[in-house]
């Protein structure tokens, strides 16, 4: 049986805002199908009472004094925008 | 002979000495670049003008005689995935193909501070996803001891560069095995330091609790002097331990008698060359006689850490991927009519396949109905894997095995399936789950390619990982062999 199907793959692909053609769809539900198997003898392990590891190290909110200092200046922030207008990032029409 | 078959003290002692000047060692990259880069394709930007005119106010600086940082002058290559100010950074992918960084990451600006000098930046996988540098969306690098195969990866071209004499030393990062696999494979020494140990400020992110920045050198020694300059807590980076940085080249005694070295066997499974064994064998025995016990011990998670990786790191991944939409930098596509189209056509015509699938495999893990089955058992396995690495270092200093199972394969010889890829990293990816440190070393040659042996040490040892490193290579001369190219 397999893992995820092909429209399940188009419908990530619209989740992660990927464009993907029908033939790159085929390919990828193949190769994530293989990788996603193989993910799963994960299965074979108890893991009830295991708390799970989102970082290493024993280290929780690491906090500092709420000091405001000035930011990165806004010409600079705005020297790598693909297109900009009056100091923002100018988009496409969001609204049709 | 090259100024750069000098170890990182030599050098340091030959400029106080005005034997050579920082001219001349940014000469020689630059010569030696011009030599060989053909053949290894290492780099994907130079920073020749500005080298040289920094180059050049280094020496006056010198010849007033107060600057004493080991690393003061010396030539450096950064991976491409390092945010350097001013010079390009591109993560070797299509979607950053201009993009012009406006500050330095945290390692960038203590090197420049200590006086090292950036020769350029240095190919990858494609936002380091990859093991063998074939991942690049700009070119190919080659392995400089065979440039029929592949250098490893994905700090592919920080290996080649530094294996190539093109630099003395570089920097790269490791997720996965990213710098200790590319180390291995062109038969330098490459160290991921601790979780923590430096500061990820600038480092463009991969898999956010995974990535760490390391160095890439000829000799244990150099690679001590350069974690020296680049370690440290940061207040950019909420993850970097407050913990003091010991002296690491202090730590280099030769001294190693008595230390209790623990061997896995699952590291000597099914897969791992014969002649790669036999090299780490002949390693334990040259460690032995240095007066180190070993025994074999078994980390009984090992063989989920592959899955497990791929889960967490694609999905920390499709998270922080995310920022590459076409707004605020980078690539944008001339192609869309409105804002939806505009981010999808963008990041399809910016990213390689394997950048994609990896996207959509971590969407997939981390997505409604699948996040418990997926994500969060693999966060629950990491635990396994982690207990496995605290038991065992209850009773051993370090833990030894090889770095790779096999020596460099051959370009393209793996990139028609991605899990054959993968199996690559079977011996390192558990070292980033459990976020200890690890080193590759230089332990032999299997048919003319080097074989790295990896030593992985306690949380925030490195000078043990260190001391055991450099006992094995002063007792041996591997690090002495070059590629000829």
């Amino acid at each position: 049986m397999s893992r995820i199907s092909l429209e399940q793959v188009k419908h990530v692909a619209d989740l992660a805002r990927l464009a993907i053609t029908e033939e790159e769809a085929e390919m990828f539900t193949k190769q994530l199908d293989a990788i996603i198997t193989f993910a799963e003898q994960l299965n074979e392990l108890d893991t009830e009472n295991v708390p799970p590891t989102s970082h290493v190290l024993d280290m929780r909110n690491v906090m500092r004094e709420d000091i405001p200092e000035p930011g990165l200046p806004r010409e600079e922030v705005l020297k790598n925008a693909p297109d900009q207008q009056d100091g923002q990032f100018r988009v496409p029409a969001i609204l049709e | 002979m090259s100024l750069f078959d000098h170890t990182v003290s030599e050098l340091h002692t030959l400029l106080q000495k005005k034997e050579v000047s920082i001219s001349d060692l940014v000469d020689e990259s630059y010569r030696r670049i011009g030599e060989v880069e053909e053949k290894v394709q290492a780099f994907l930007t130079l920073n020749e003008e500005q080298a040289r005119v920094k180059a050049k106010e280094l020496d006056d600086k010198l010849a007033k005689g107060e600057e004493t940082n080991p690393l003061f002058g010396l030539p450096i290559g950064i991976k491409d995935n390092i945010v350097t100010k001013g010079l390009r950074t591109t993560c070797a992918s299509k979607i950053l193909y201009n993009f012009d960084p406006i500050y330095d990451a945290t390692v960038m600006e203590r090197l420049n501070a200590a006086g090292a000098i950036t020769i350029g930046k240095l190919n990858m996988d494609e936002f380091a996803m990859g093991s063998s540098t074939e991942n690049s969306g700009f070119q190919l690098t080659r392995n400089p001891w065979d440039l029929e195969r592949v250098p490893g990866g994905s700090s592919g071209g920080s290996a080649a560069a530094v294996a190539a004499g093109e630099v003395p030393f570089a920097l790269g990062s490791d997720t996965g095995g990213s710098i200790r696999q590319p180390a291995a494979f062109c038969g330098v020494v490459g160290l991921k330091p601790t979780y923590g140990r430096v500061s990820r400020f600038g480092l463009v992110a991969f898999a956010s609790s995974l990535d760490q920045i390391g160095p890439i050198t000829r000799t244990v020694e150099d690679n001590a002097y350069l974690l020296q300059v680049i370690s440290g807590v940061d207040p950019m980076d909420s993850t970097s331990a407050n913990i003091p940085v010991p002296n690491y080249v202090e730590a280099l005694t030769g001294d190693i008698k008595g230390l209790k070295i623990a061997v896995p066997k699952e590291y000597f499974g099914e897969g791992v060359d014969e002649g790669v064994r036999q090299s780490v064998l002949a390693a334990l025995n040259v460690l032995e006689k240095l007066g180190v016990t070993w025994e074999k011990v078994s980390l009984p998670h090992s063989k989920y850490a592959l899955a497990t990786y791929y889960l967490l790191a694609s999905s920390e991944a499709s998270a922080n991927l995310a920022r590459f939409d076409g707004v605020r930098y980078g690539y944008r596509t001339d192609n869309a009519k409105n804002l939806i189209d505009m981010y999808k056509l963008t990041r399809s015509e910016g990213f390689g396949n394997e950048v994609k699938r990896r996207i959509m495999l971590g969407t997939f893990a981390l997505s409604s109905g699948y996040y418990d089955a997926y994500y969060k058992k693999a966060q629950k396995v990491r635990t396994l894997i982690k207990r496995d690495f605290e038991n065992v270092f209850e009773q051993y200093d370090v833990i030894i095995g090889p770095t790779t199972p096999t020596p460099a394969f051959q370009i393209g010889e793996k990139t028609s399936d991605p899990l054959t890829m993968y199996m690559n990293d079977i011996l390192t990816i558990p070292v980033n789950l459990a976020g200890v440190p690890a080193i590759s070393v230089p332990c032999g040659f299997v048919d003319g390619l080097p074989v790295g042996l990896q030593i992985i040490g306690k949380h925030f040892d490195e000078s043990t990982v260190y001391r055991v490193a450099h006992a094995f290579e002063q007792a041996t001369d591997y690090h002495k062999q070059k590629p000829v190219l």
